[in-house]
């Protein structure tokens, strides 16, 4: 782990985001957003209902265009006019409603619309892939011949992640991964995040829940009203991060704080 | 050695892939399978069993009314009869895997035969022309159905029901103030639809296939999974499947052979059946349409196009329908104000139920449209042999959907309640 930190590629993110804004009509949705991504890494994203959390994750999805500013993938500029073309790049998304067809097999989830061999499907080949990918999460599915019908919470969440894995994808975006899960469901799913990010993907995480923030990212992004307002190390006080978050601790300090966090962030990240 | 692998002796090999955890129970033996099959029929994952345990109900009912039912001829009779709406219910599985409904298959089977009867008798247009004309018009009164589902929002009920009303117009105005055109006997169409009858050999070399094919795609699979270090079926299951399926198959053709044989009609039925049941089964075509049956927004956001999703289905089931017209004008060897309308439309629609295609989507197969019109038409089949008046025979087919869907509605909660979806 501590290999990345000292790597010169930290330096180079996978996915960087420079001003980019979004205006929905008048409403300003997300205005000069700066956010970088590294190669394994995780970086929450938090932020009080409409930060603007949703609106990024869904430009990064592909499914909206950024208004102005740009993205750049791999130092690359990109832009995408659909999910298809983030896919492409290596942009996958598990959504928080996860997206999965309850009625279909593990394995027929994981392959939904990356069927191999359209015209006489190949289960052999997609079986033995999801058992690989599903092995790579250390996950504990049972059997991925059954309905996903037949899961518990925790197990549907890996399910979808091994399905965002399929494609080999650069980073990975989790909407609410632990929102609607129990107490030991969530640590699985957090275990998972961890495994996904030691593959040496970058993660994004976003959450409400403080806690999940804290175990796992190695940065906290905080979104306020459609802008940056700081970048926070996992051991930052909860004051701090509810103040950054609320906007009580709106004022020239933690801005400051904030323009000098990026630096402190990769190197406090991992103690 | 089968037996051996399964009990999976930890000293001796590696688990395999889908059998490392503990905590999956795995059918071992014909007594596992047998309480596997048990605690799926339980769960509601009823599969064909309601269609079995109703055909031993109905034909042993109507047997012992009347033991005409089961003599050869009779039943070389139902199998035409089959053919015809057979391949309706066929086009309804594909809708009603998308959890949609197509209402006007009666009416759009009888503009079929209608279309049939006007170009080629009266106007003489070439037969095989006048078909493929029916046939697109079919197809095309389907991609209208899906089109107003996908781009209006028009419920397909509402739609398709409209289309009842609307195509049954179309049929009474072109057959005009005649009300029924004759087509000639002894043409190819009408000896296809009465007359044209297997070979014995053919029909007994045909039922072969069956057991053939299930033990040579088998030990093919068997070997793959093998080489994946997947569990896959024993020899000696694949044998007895593959053995009772010969024998069944062989006996079914021998007997309808001391009759007049089996229908080239229903050979194509059949056909027609096999073919669907690999483009479910088999193709990533098959795998979508599940998907946006089962949930049409995560198909949608995992990239498959929805709405060509829609537009193949409903094509496809007017296509169907269209084909069963002609079937149908072949079979009565004419085309009258009267084919496709009363009972065929819910005969259709109850043989995909019955046969286990769920009203509510994302399942169903192929084969529940030959076990379902099987069912049907044998108590249609049946209640004439009784000579009942048609009144009644209305109310009791109508008593059968009725519990076909309420069997299936059971099922489903139970599947939800037992986490099978």
């Amino acid at each position: 782990m501590t290999e990345h930190s000292t790597n010169p590629e930290k330096t180079g993110a996978i996915l960087s985001l420079k001003g980019v804004s979004k205006n929905f009509g008048a409403v300003s949705a997300l205005t000069d957003i700066e956010l970088d991504i590294h190669p394994g890494e995780i970086v929450a994203l938090v932020g009080d209902n409409g930060a603007g959390k949703s609106t990024l994750v869904k430009i990064l999805a592909g499914v909206h265009q950024p208004s102005s500013g740009t993205i750049l993938f791999e130092g690359q500029p990109v832009t995408m006019s659909g999910p298809a073309d983030a896919l492409k790049l290596g942009i996958a998304t598990v959504f928080q409603d996860l997206a999965l067809c309850e009625n279909l097999d593990v394995v027929a989830n994981i392959f939904l619309g990356q069927e191999k061999n359209a015209w006489h499907l190949d289960e052999v080949a997609m079986e033995v892939r999801s058992w690989e990918l599903l092995n790579e999460l250390a996950a504990r599915i049972p059997s991925v011949r059954e309905p996903v019908a037949s899961l518990s919470g925790g197990q549907r969440q890996t399910v979808a992640i091994a399905r965002s894995l399929l494609l080999e994808p650069k980073i990975i975006m989790l909407d609410e991964p632990t929102a609607a899960l129990g107490v030991a469901q969530t640590a699985e799913v957090l275990n998972l995040v961890e495994r996904v990010r030691d593959k040496g993907l970058g993660v994004i995480m976003i959450s409400h829940n403080m806690e999940d923030v804290r175990a796992v990212a190695d940065r906290i992004v905080v979104l306020r009203l459609g802008r940056n307002n700081g970048v926070f190390t996992p051991d930052a006080s909860n004051q701090e991060l509810v103040g950054a978050i609320t906007g009580a601790a709106d004022n020239a300090v933690s801005r400051r704080a904030s323009r000098l966090s990026p630096s402190a962030a990769s190197e406090g990240a991992r103690p | 050695m089968s037996t051996q692998q399964n009990s999976g002796n930890p000293t001796m090999r590696t688990p395999q892939l889908d059998r490392a955890d503990a905590r999956l129970k795995h059918a071992e033996g014909i007594g596992g399978t047998v309480s596997a099959f048990i605690d799926r029929v339980r769960s509601g994952d009823l599969g064909s069993l309601p269609v079995i345990v109703g055909l031993v109900v109905i034909w042993t009912v109507f047997t012992s009314l009347n033991p005409i039912f089961l003599s050869p001829n009779n039943l070389v009779n139902l199998l035409f009869d089959c053919s015809t709406v057979g391949v309706i219910s066929l086009g309804i599985v594909c809708v009603l895997m998308l959890g949609e409904i197509d209402l006007s298959v009666g009416s759009m089977s009888g503009v079929a035969s209608a279309f049939i009867g006007v170009l080629w008798v009266n106007m003489g247009v070439p037969l095989p022309i006048a078909v493929g004309g029916a046939l697109a018009l079919g197809i095309a009164i389907g991609a209208a159905y899906a089109l107003l589902r996908t781009h209006l929002g028009m419920p397909s009920f509402v739609s398709t029901l409209a289309g009842l009303l609307a195509l049954l117009g179309l049929q009474l105005y072109m057959l005009g103030s005649t009300g029924s055109i004759n087509l000639p006997y002894g043409s190819a169409i009408v000896n296809f639809g009465q007359l044209m009858i297997m070979p014995a050999w053919l029909s007994h070399t045909l039922a072969l296939l069956p057991g053939i094919a299930l033990l040579v795609m088998g030990m093919r699979t068997r070997r793959k999974r093998q080489a994946a270090n997947l569990s896959s079926r024993s020899v000696n299951g694949l044998v007895l499947r593959a053995a009772v399926a010969t024998v069944g198959f062989e006996v079914a053709a021998f007997y309808l052979n001391q009759g007049r044989g089996v229908p080239w009609m229903f050979g194509l039925f059949v056909l027609l059946v096999v073919i669907m049941n690999y483009a479910f089964v088999r193709t990533k075509w098959g795998r979508s349409m599940k998907a946006v049956g089962g949930n049409a927004e995560a198909a949608r956001r995992s990239g498959i196009n929805v709405t060509r999703i829609y537009l193949s289905a409903f094509m496809l089931c007017s296509f169907f329908a269209s084909l069963s017209g002609v079937l149908s004008a072949a079979r009565l060897a004419s085309a009258s104000q009267q084919a496709g309308t009363g009972d065929v439309n819910l005969n259709a629609i109850a043989a995909a139920v019955i046969g286990g295609t769920s009203l509510f989507g994302g399942r169903g197969s192929a084969w529940s449209a030959l076990l379902g019109i099987i069912v049907i038409q044998s108590i249609a089949n049946g209640l004439t042999l009784l000579n009942l008046s048609s009144s009644l025979r209305y109310m009791i087919t109508g008593a059968v959907l009725a519990i076909a869907v309420i069997v299936d509605s059971l099922a489903r909660q139970s599947r939800v309640s037992h986490g099978r979806a």
